[in-house]
């Protein structure tokens, strides 16, 4: 896509909506397969010695998901053509979205857990790329970071937990997996999983302590905020939780961390939305509102709470997405979002403030309207669950969706409402693409509230099926009966309208509620990570001082302690000598070359001798090897010797004249450590000696390298063929520092060519 | 440093050793020797050339930058990785000639990929060794 930017950055950026239009054809072709009860399998090879394949599964969940990101996809797609028109990186902003639709559906659809990971992780790292994409700006790219790594944390726990469920039960498949519920769930390690996949899902869909990402993720284009931080990315989590309850839930402590953390952030985030004056503030609350609503709802886990929570999947993407492009066109139109400065847009911006009435109505939960049914559902979940708590949720419901109904209409309606400020007179329309898309989501809101039924048996009723074990029937109705559930809906809808009268958007309060900024999660983390940077710098300052000499002394004192504490709980050392085989006259001669050479290279004060002294140890070593019939290391070791001995001269001849630092101290320490490291060389030498020799491998070697691989060298047949892979990647690793070194000399010789 | 009997002698040891490392190269399979012995021998006798007629006249004989040996020994030996895949069998499998060649012996892609190592460790070390005494003083 890259080559064609310049035709994508110009009207060309139409085509590309056909991708997304495409995706979500295909896929209603799939409806009534699932529907019947089916689930339909792609398979591709791709790692199978790591059991990780291109193994993608079409059930109701992933259909509706996956219907949802392409169809919402496309609108946006659509949307953000008129948007950021003549954007200078337009072709970069739809590679990123192509980027996150496709790996966003990768999740939904893949059947095997390390693949939904690896997908997992495309999201994230797509989403900083679409967050940051104003990267002039320093408050974009920062919340961009954090939102990477709060979702990068979590999925890095969530692999985690992934291992550990794939060898509890064997298997990273999915449909396999779901047959292997009861191992896992009566596993020891389950609370663990459990813990790790929660942490997961919960930094991916911002749940409370988590959250804090989301609201700065809104620095993204709206079109993002749209699409990831409302409609998909953000869901993601909830995908993940709906599809392990069939293999992780129903149990206690799956269900009660569920309600505890989905309830308590659908709270916190609720009442925070109403003090919030900027738009998208008050969307980006509300929306963590709704996926704690959503977490709560699978925590919960009866039939009824399931439908109510794939039913309320449906309702949000539908609003939120409409809402926020709504909150885009103002935004582009007036160059504001402040809530305080808005008002009366009606007049100048009709088809908008029908979609934004429309999402805030169905929001709010209206008759007719699709929201209402959700919200119905809610409050029949809640209502049926257990006798002691069910007045507990449905109360935490019933508070979470006043507020959800007030910030609704602060963000569909207010803007529109009141008297039009003199300065927003002249603010017209903008192009149709723009204030399309946000319409024809709501009227599918609409139409759904007309007729629940269609999206309910098409949608709803496999999706639920996929999430629960046993099949579950689903008649979403327009009319109830009058019951408990019609009375909370009705008083609720009165009670949150009376809200929005009494809540004015009002900066005070905004800098009241900011006051308790360094007590949350937010900051908390921050400083954490701050500390974590200090710790670093003092790590970095006293370890790495970038002298080869202190390097040399850490690691080689701490090889020492190591293997003198190895060799101390070894036991003790006997030498046989009787086993010992006699030393002939041209090893004395050898070592005592050795020897002398060692004092030479120690003592000399030239460098040219200390580096001749090496050499000569280098040889004398090499001899060794051929007394003890190694000629292959003896050749190498030869020609490296020589060859290192020409490096050091080529180098040594542009340094500095010698200067001796090193006073006596240093050469005291020096002595002893180098002693130390020789003497316990020396000692797992002979300790070698007693220990029998394992001889299966060389012998494997031996018996195998003329008959597989042809070859009498076994050395060589290693080298070539049986760790071939070895080899090639040691070639790889020489190549690259070949290059390093070219480099570094032709950098600084270009740049002392310019002084 | 220039010696009349170095350069003398350099001038035969040169073609001498360079022999002597593809003998190396080839006997490796069966004999003590291989690809990286040989390569390093040599480079070796490249060295020695340089030393008795200066770098640049080395660089003349070889007639191209001893970095451009680094890629072809790089392919060559992933050639020689990948070619099985292309018959079908996987990654790195050993493939033989039927019947010996002369002077070589026999012949498969584990020689392939020992002239790549060949290759690579020669443009390695030259390389190395040719950037610092040309670009330092």
């Amino acid at each position: 896509m890259i080559p064609f930017g310049k035709y994508f950055r110009t009207k060309w950026c139409a085509v590309l909506i056909l991708l997304p239009l495409s995706i979500f054809c295909y896929l209603l072709g799939y409806i009534p397969t699932v529907r019947s009860g089916n689930v339909a399998y792609e398979f591709y090879q791709w790692v199978p010695s790591l059991n990780i394949n291109l193994d993608l599964r079409i059930d109701g969940l992933s259909l509706l998901f996956a219907l949802l990101i392409s169809g919402i996809g496309s609108l946006i797609f659509l949307y953000a053509s008129a948007y950021l028109k003549g954007h200078q990186y337009l072709d970069r902003f739809y590679a990123y979205l192509c980027l996150f639709m496709a790996s966003m559906l990768g999740i939904v659809l893949s059947n095997n857990i390390l693949l939904l990971f690896i997908f997992w992780e495309l999201t994230s790292i797509s989403s900083f790329f679409l967050i940051g994409f104003n990267n002039d700006n320093p408050d974009s790219r920062k919340s961009a970071l954090t939102a990477l790594s709060v979702t990068g944390m979590g999925g890095f726990f969530l692999l985690t937990g992934m291992i550990l469920i794939g060898n509890i039960a064997g298997t990273y498949s999915i449909s396999e997996l779901m047959n292997a519920a009861d191992v896992i769930k009566n596993h020891e390690l389950y609370p663990l999983v459990l813990l790790l996949v929660f942490i997961g899902a919960f930094t991916k869909s911002a749940q409370f302590p988590f959250h804090f990402w989301l609201p700065g993720a809104m620095k993204a284009p709206t079109p993002v905020s749209a699409y990831l931080h409302s409609a998909t990315m953000v869901k993601a989590g909830i995908f993940l939780l709906a599809r392990f309850s069939p293999i992780l839930g129903n149990t206690t402590a799956w269900s009660y961390t569920l309600m505890i953390v989905g309830g308590l952030t659908m709270l916190y985030a609720a009442i925070h939305a109403l003090f919030r004056t900027d738009l998208k503030s008050i969307l980006a609350y509300s929306t963590i509102s709704a996926l704690g609503v959503l977490t709560f709802l699978i925590g919960l886990g009866t039939e009824a709470a399931l439908v109510a929570a794939v039913t309320f999947i449906v309702v949000h993407a539908l609003y939120k997405a409409t809402l926020f492009m709504t909150t885009g066109i103002i935004d582009h139109e007036t160059g504001t979002r402040e809530l305080t400065q808005l008002g009366g847009l009606r007049k100048v911006l009709l088809p908008v403030f029908i979609a934004g009435l429309l999402a805030a109505l169905s929001s709010a939960g209206m008759p007719l309207l699709f929201g209402f049914i959700s919200k119905d559902l809610i409050y029949e979940a809640t209502l049926h669950a257990d006798q002691q708590l069910a007045i507990y949720l449905t109360a935490a419901a019933f508070v979470t969706n006043l507020c959800l109904v007030a910030a609704g209409f602060m963000a569909g309606i207010k803007p529109f409402t009141g008297s039009l400020p003199q300065a927003y007179e002249k603010v017209h329309l903008p192009y149709k693409a723009m204030w399309i898309p946000p319409l024809v989501l709501a009227f599918a809101g609409l139409y759904f509230g007309f007729f629940p039924n269609s999206a309910g048996e098409q949608l709803i009723a496999p999706a639920v099926n996929a999430m629960s074990i046993a099949p579950a029937a689903v008649h979403l109705k327009i009319w109830h009966g009058f019951n408990t559930v019609l009375i909370l809906s009705l008083v609720t809808l009165v009670t949150g309208t009376a809200i929005y009268y009494v809540n004015k958007a009002d900066s005070r309060k905004l800098a009241w509620v900011q006051s308790f900024q360094s007590a949350s999660p937010q900051a908390i983390i921050e400083r954490l990570s701050s500390g974590f940077v200090k710790f670093s710098d003092w790590y970095t300052d006293t370890m790495h001082n970038g002298f080869l000499r202190s390097y040399l002394l850490k690691i080689i004192l701490f090889a020492e302690l190591l293997l003198a504490y190895e060799l101390f709980i070894g036991g003790p050392i006997y030498i046989d000598y009787s086993k010992l085989s006699a030393i002939s006259v041209y090893e004395a001669i050898n070592v005592l070359i050795l020897i002398a050479a060692v004092v030479l290279t120690v003592t000399t004060s030239s460098r040219l001798t200390a580096v001749v002294g090496t050499s000569v140890i280098g040889y004398a070593i090499c001899l060794m090897f051929v007394y003890y019939s190694a000629p292959d290391l003896a050749m190498t070791q030869f020609t490296i010797d020589t060859l290192t001995v020409v490096l050091f001269v080529f180098v040594l001849f542009n340094l500095p004249p010698f200067i001796n630092q090193a006073n006596n101290t240093i050469v005291i320490r020096d002595t002893v450590v180098a002693l130390g490291f020789g003497i316990i060389l020396s000692v797992i030498a002979i300790k070698v000696l007693q220990v029998p020799t394992d001889i299966s491998i060389s012998k494997f070697y031996g018996d195998f390298a003329y008959t597989l691989a042809k070859g009498k060298n076994v050395v060589n047949v290693i080298l070539v063929d049986f760790r071939g892979f070895d080899t090639m990647f040691e070639i790889v690793v020489l190549s690259i520092a070949a290059l390093g070194v070219y480099s570094l000399i032709k950098l600084r010789l270009t740049s002392s060519e310019k002084e | 440093m220039r010696s009349a009997i170095l350069q003398t002698a350099s001038r035969y040891l040169l073609p001498i050793l360079l022999l002597f490392s593809v003998f190396l190269l080839l006997r490796g399979h069966y004999y003590p020797g291989g690809g990286f012995v040989g390569g390093l021998v040599a480079a070796i006798a490249f060295v020695l050339h340089s030393f008795a007629h200066g770098t640049t006249n080395t660089m003349k004989i070889i007639g191209y930058k001893p970095m451009a040996l680094i890629p072809v020994g790089l392919g060559i030996a992933s050639l020689a990785m990948f070619l099985p895949v292309l018959i079908g069998y996987p990654v790195m499998t050993g493939l033989w000639f039927e019947e010996p060649i002369p002077v070589i012996g026999m012949m498969g892609s584990a020689l392939f990929f020992d002239l790549g190592v060949y290759l690579v460790v020669i443009g390695v070390v030259l390389t190395i060794l040719f950037t610092i005494s040309l670009h330092t003083h």
